[in-house]
């Protein structure tokens, strides 16, 4: 079977979630590769929701909200979004996760068709990507395969499992 | 315990630089106070105890155990299980033991980058045979061993159980005092913390207005107005997601908090908590000031998880990590 990636995207109430709606009521086709979590405000994505969504296995995540300067249902919520993101692609790269697995748009809701295209856009780079596998990674008690021994550093089991 | 006989503590350090061994000795005098309540069982750091002395004890005859420094190696983890088994009560002593502390920031890279880096590529070593440390190696006295380096940097209860923690970097006299008094005493509700429950932010008494940051400025860039709040100067200082309780020294010295008591209670990533922090008060309308003020943040991961990496939601960059597996 081929790789299907998950996203979990955060769209805010007032246009992204609104916009999705209006892709589903318009009977637009995208993929079922996201999950919508619906917040009230872009300005409410807090970044540690996005990084505890790569923690348990998301591959990429999508940020939505109004768009700026003035769509805000809360005036400067967007703005908020807005001034997180680039400083969150940044720390996510240097802990190892690729910049394009974040992505942030502004789709108002009107914008199904934008929605439509945006996952698409995602998904296609998301399988570029591969994935993004981290779930694995949370910390359990230390076992012994998790050693470095460095006499043979090129064989497995005696690396980090 | 009865109230006569002496509590038994013993200190260990792993994974540390020291500072935290020093720091038990900046309590001053109020260390015959805590001579007065106990008898030192096992320091490695200051006094003549060996292993086979703490293997000799009964499970469970240490009263408490003090421990600092990070787990990174086997030699580390062994007495950490050591010490747990012989130990009644278990304390993460400093932010290494705690959250992982300053050595913890060796998640960022793979133990063979570290390795390749410490023995092969920094400008100042010359080894032209390429040697690098072996757990194992035959000299002609016989087979000797050197403790195992682990893939990745661990903080104390991520590999034992811990009863108690004690953070700062180093942790301060009032809290050391503090704790060893409560601890001979009553007993905590386990996982307590011996420092604030509140944030930095919350007991900093400089002057707070509407943050708008322009610019952000590296220490030593910039005079700090004395008196005003160092983040509303453009200073990054981790004092809105900081564990209150080390008396706001650096601040009281004009210099911004870094983070060293961990995050506060209800925080559950640092990093993440702290660019949501920083970034909302940034004074920018555009996505193109946006990016250019970040540039201007050279290293937020590390800068952000100072002292808690092993102890973040991705504990690192895990991913290179097992690349180098692969």
């Amino acid at each position: 079977m081929s790789y299907e990636p998950k996203i979990l995207g955060f769209l805010c109430n007032w246009c992204a979630y609104t916009g999705a709606d209006l892709a589903g009521t318009a009977r637009m086709k995208y993929p079922s590769n996201i999950r919508i979590i619906r917040v009230m405000c872009s300005g409410r994505i807090d970044p540690t929701f996005v990084l505890k969504a790569f923690e348990e296995g998301a591959d990429g995540v999508l940020m939505a909200g109004c768009h700026p300067p003035s769509d805000c249902h809360y005036q400067n919520g967007n703005f908020k979004a807005m001034r997180r993101y680039p400083l969150l692609k940044k720390l996510l790269s240097q802990l190892g996760i690729e910049e394009d697995r974040l992505r942030l748009e502004w789709i108002s809701a009107a914008e199904g068709d934008k929605l439509v295209r945006v996952v698409n856009e995602m998904v296609d780079r998301l399988k570029e990507l591969g994935p993004l596998g981290l779930s694995k990674s949370n910390v359990e008690p230390l076992e012994e395969s998790e050693t470095l021994n460095i006499d043979n550093p090129t064989e497995e089991e005696n690396y980090v499992k | 315990m009865s109230n006569k006989e002496k509590l038994k503590i013993a200190f260990y350090w792993a994974a540390s630089c020291g500072g935290c061994e020093v720091a038990v000795l900046d309590i001053d005098e109020a260390i015959l106070k805590v001579i007065e309540i106990a008898d030192i069982v096992f320091w490695p750091c200051a006094m003549d105890f060996k292993y086979s002395d703490v293997r000799a004890m009964e499970d469970g005859y240490i009263d408490v155990t003090f421990f600092n420094g990070a787990v990174r190696n086997s030699e580390q983890l062994e007495i950490a299980e050591l010490l747990r088994r012989k130990s009644k009560i278990m304390v993460a002593f400093g932010s290494c033991s705690s959250s992982g502390g300053i050595p913890g920031l060796a998640n960022f890279y793979s133990a063979k980058e570290i390795m390749d880096y410490a023995y092969l590529e920094t400008p100042s070593t010359v080894n032209p045979n390429k040697t690098q440390p072996q757990v194992k190696s035959t000299v002609k006295e016989g087979e000797i061993e050197i403790p195992t380096f682990f893939g990745r940097v661990y903080s104390l209860d991520q590999v034992v159980d811990v009863d108690y923690y004690i953070p700062g970097c180093p942790p301060v006299p009032d809290q050391i005092v503090d704790a060893v008094l409560k601890l001979a005493t009553e007993a905590p509700e386990k996982g307590h913390v011996f420092a604030g429950d509140k944030t930095l932010c919350d007991t900093c008494e400089l002057e707070k207005h509407d943050k708008k940051i322009e610019k952000i400025y590296r220490p030593h860039e910039i005079i700090p107005e004395p008196g005003l709040c160092l983040l509303e100067q453009g200073i990054i200082c981790m004092g809105p997601i900081t564990r209150s309780g080390c008396g706001n020294r650096c601040i009281n010295a004009n210099m911004p908090c870094r983070g060293c008591f961990g995050i506060s209670p209800n925080v559950i990533d640092g990093g993440a908590k702290f660019v949501s922090a920083l970034a909302s008060i940034l004074d920018v309308a555009e996505e193109q000031a946006a990016e250019e003020i970040t540039k201007s943040i050279l290293d937020p991961a590390g800068t952000f998880y100072r002292f808690d990496l092993p102890k973040s939601l991705l504990h690192g960059n895990i991913r290179k990590i097992e690349e180098a597996i692969k």
